[in-house]
């Protein structure tokens, strides 16, 4: 007895004194920070919404309002350095590619510290510390550990440490999601046995459902920790000493309790499943509105219209832009492989069927992560949305332009420069409008292609429609009403493009009919 | 029979020494020949015979291999460096263009921008009427009159309207100015596309079988429209397979075979005396 309490004079004692001096520090860098500039600096932090409760998610009363323990961690560290938080959306995968855009200069969303991210990043120091849970259907008495895995298919989060572990096993059939709602959902459904994830997702969004159950013990150590730009070490000695001062003051043990993931363990970095079960804010709540009025009921979704309506009008703007992009480019692409000198034809081949035949998604990638890094060219999302379709579908439009002008029989031509006609004015006034008639239906057809996969301009941090769908769905925690919405929403947007290409392709084409 | 009437005229068409290949083929072997102003010329011969190719030469849509052309005051002459084989490197890079529209603009790629200067000239004015027609299917009747002067001779629209409105009343079209060509019968389609050579203005028509797709009774419409611009001192050569249309209508007839000239004579004269015993064949098997 006497023991433990010098103990505990000592450990104050010594707790009182780091205490002091990080809080001196702090005070000192934050005062630094203000005589540099008078207003109050931003701290732009990142993280992807979409990837759900507990970390940062979308409260559901108040779009546009971001919540979860990584939120106010963030608030907490910002009140301490004297920063001005904003918040800036990003998929999840592009979060650290995001960093190195300089599009902002935090990503908090659940990242795991690992060595090869620390090669890309800085990590501040962990600000928590959790491990792997594997998941099962409630009647599933076969899964009893990682060893009873084989032959299994077993769902995770896409480039998570579970993903790591999983791979290392032998005979397990890895699916990985990038929505761990769409993980639970499919292990109910049957369509695979088991899934590994990190506690807290797995506390957040298992633990309520009394479909599925934990198993097996505590797998693997992860440490969650705040990415910084690799150069930024100002910022991470800043960040570290706040997440220091926060642990130790208990604001930290506030916050984590706060949405039942603090531990008494934690401080020597370890957990207890058991306390991790006291009270759930987020998901119960959502699951237990069964005494909820139709009209109480229907309100979330009606306060998501204004979003979906924004998103729409993203992928609209998004979609045109990129069209007209892709006629203009496909015209030159066109004129040049017929008309130009060899070499010149032969680039624009070389161009066509290197677009036509890689995917849209990785020249989207390349566009938006890849050359800022590699060529200095740094596009805002928008414009590198507009320019990666654009010149995706203008090895197509090209295409079009090419059946159609082939298709216009050649003693148009003959005739035309018979009457005196120069080259350029043949094609201008009697072969083009010829081929536009041709031309309109499949470019009719490319264009609601691309109303759709503008959707891929997600990965590069853009929230159209159906990154809108999945913010929503997984937000609502229902996919059937949004998702319904989000596809009528498409379809409207396509029609009057529809009706417009058929009156267009009746104007051109009076030479087909007879009166 | 008239032949006399154009002693007195000047030349207006002239070739000499002419020869075409196409991809090894010697299609035209050494034509010469001279046209008055104000004939109108028949060029006869059996399929093959090279015809076509000499009608479409004289306006440059086949590009004279060999030879001096004069047509309407420009000459155009060229010297053949080397044989043209099957298997040139030309004909390999033209593949890639093969089925497609745009190989005549390729192939005047081969000449210098002077040469292809005076062939522009020449086309305008030298009309050219279609085997097929090849009317614009995009414009109206009107359109299609209008077009070539407005874009080449930059007249103003009211001008070239009120000339191409002259022109359909000459073939008997006027109310026809705004339908579109698939809704005009053959015959209507014929006058349209010759109201349209016409509407440049040229100083020769050549006409490539302007009666073969025609029923005999529409023949007499079209035949009306060449007497009457004949009248007019227009010089008009004629691609044709009809004899009658020949003997009726030409001051003189172009026999031609295998890509050589084989006799250039009055109608009578071809009918009833051929001077070549080629042509006295041909006629032989024909009129039999």
């Amino acid at each position: 007895m006497k023991i433990t309490l010098q103990k505990h004079i000592k450990y104050f004692s010594k707790k009182f004194n780091i205490n002091f001096l990080l809080m001196l520090l702090v005070l000192i860098l934050a005062s630094n920070y203000n005589s540099i500039s008078a207003e109050k600096k931003i701290l732009r932090w990142a993280a992807d919404s979409e990837s759900g409760a507990p970390y940062v998610f979308e409260d559901e009363s108040k779009q546009g309002v971001q919540i979860g323990f990584e939120v106010d961690i963030i608030k907490e560290i910002c009140r301490m350095l004297d920063y001005q938080p904003a918040f800036f959306q990003n998929q999840w995968d592009g979060l650290i590619p995001g960093l190195d855009r300089n599009d902002y200069d935090v990503a908090i969303n659940g990242i795991e510290i690992t060595d090869e991210r620390k090669d890309k990043i800085l990590f501040s120091i962990p600000y928590y510390i959790t491990f792997e849970q594997l998941v099962v259907r409630k009647d599933d008495n076969h899964i009893k550990n990682l060893k009873t895995l084989k032959g299994k298919a077993v769902g995770t989060l896409s480039s998570s440490l579970a993903e790591t572990i999983l791979k290392e096993l032998e005979g397990v059939e890895i699916r990985t999601y990038e929505s761990e709602y769409n993980s639970f959902t499919d292990l109910k459904l049957g369509r695979i046995d088991a899934v590994l994830i990190d506690a807290p997702v797995a506390i957040q969004y298992a633990k309520p459902d009394p479909e599925l159950k934990f198993v097996g013990p505590e797998i693997k150590q992860l440490s969650y920790g705040i990415a910084i730009k690799l150069n930024n070490i100002d910022l991470k000695n800043s960040i570290d000493s706040a997440i220091r001062v926060m642990t130790n003051t208990g604001k930290l043990k506030e916050i984590l309790t706060k949405w039942s993931l603090w531990e008494p363990d934690l401080w020597n970095k370890l957990m207890d499943v058991h306390t991790a079960n006291s009270n759930i804010i987020k998901i119960e709540s959502q699951i237990k509105k069964s005494n909820k009025t139709f009209s109480e009921r229907v309100q979330p979704y009606i306060n998501w219209l204004p979003e979906l309506g924004k998103a729409a009008l993203l992928t609209l703007n998004i979609s045109l832009l990129s069209m007209i992009l892709a006629m203009a480019f496909g015209l030159m692409l066109v004129l040049l492989r017929v008309f130009a000198p060899t070499p010149i034809s032969k680039l624009t081949v070389v161009y066509i069927e290197l677009i036509r035949g890689t995917p849209l998604l990785m020249q989207l990638f390349f566009i938006y992560y890849v050359f800022p890094v590699h060529l200095g060219i740094k596009l805002d999302p928008f414009v590198a949305a507009v320019i990666g379709l654009g010149l995706n579908y203008a090895a197509y439009e090209a295409e079009n332009y090419r059946a159609g002008l082939f298709a216009v029989p050649r003693g148009q031509i003959e005739a035309a420069i018979s009457l005196g006609m120069r080259k350029r004015d043949t094609l201008k006034h009697i072969v083009f409008p010829q081929a536009i008639r041709l031309v309109i239906p499949p470019m009719t057809n490319d264009f609601i292609s691309l109303l759709k996969d503008s959707s891929l301009v997600s990965v590069i941090a853009m929230v159209e429609l159906t990154k809108a769908y999945g913010k929503f769905s997984s937000t609502m925690y229902d996919y059937i009403v949004p998702g319904l919405i989000v596809a009528a929403i498409y379809l409207l947007l396509g029609l009057p493009f529809v009706k417009i290409a058929k009156w267009a392709e009746n104007k051109f084409s009076h030479d087909k009919k007879r009166s | 029979m008239q032949k006399a009437k154009f002693d007195q005229a000047e030349t207006i068409v002239k070739v000499t020494d002419l020869h075409k290949y196409f991809n090894g083929n010697h299609v035209l072997k050494g034509v010469s020949f001279e046209i008055k102003k104000g004939m109108l010329i028949s060029i006869i011969g059996r399929s093959g015979c090279g015809k076509t190719t000499l009608l479409r030469c004289l306006n440059s849509l086949e590009v004279l291999d060999s030879g001096t052309i004069e047509v309407a005051g420009i000459t155009l002459s060229r010297e053949l460096k080397e044989m043209p084989s099957n298997d040139s490197a030309k004909n390999k890079k033209d593949s890639r263009f093969a089925g497609m529209p745009f190989s005549d603009f390729t192939k005047h790629d081969e000449v210098d921008a002077d040469f292809n200067n005076k062939t522009r000239i020449i086309r305008q004015r030298v009309g050219m009427l279609f085997q097929s027609l090849n009317l614009f299917p995009h414009l109206t009747v009107l359109g299609n009159l209008i077009k070539a002067p407005m874009i080449v001779k930059k007249t103003s629209k009211e001008i070239a309207t009120n000339e191409a409105l002259i022109l359909l009343e000459k073939v008997g079209l006027e109310t026809f100015k705004d339908r579109y060509p698939n809704q005009l019968s053959g015959g209507q389609a014929q006058r349209v596309a010759i109201a349209r050579a016409l509407a440049m203005n040229p100083q020769v028509m050549l006409y490539d079988e302007p009666t073969s797709a025609l029923d005999p009774e529409l023949i007499v419409d079209v035949m009306q429209v060449m007497k009457q611009l004949h009248d007019e001192g227009m010089t008009q050569i004629v691609v044709t397979h009809s004899m009658q249309f020949a003997k009726i209508a030409s001051d003189l007839i172009i026999y031609m075979e295998e890509g050589k000239i084989v006799e250039i004579s009055t109608p009578e004269e071809m009918f009833t005396n051929p001077k070549d015993e080629r042509t006295k064949n041909y006629l032989s098997i024909l009129f039999e």
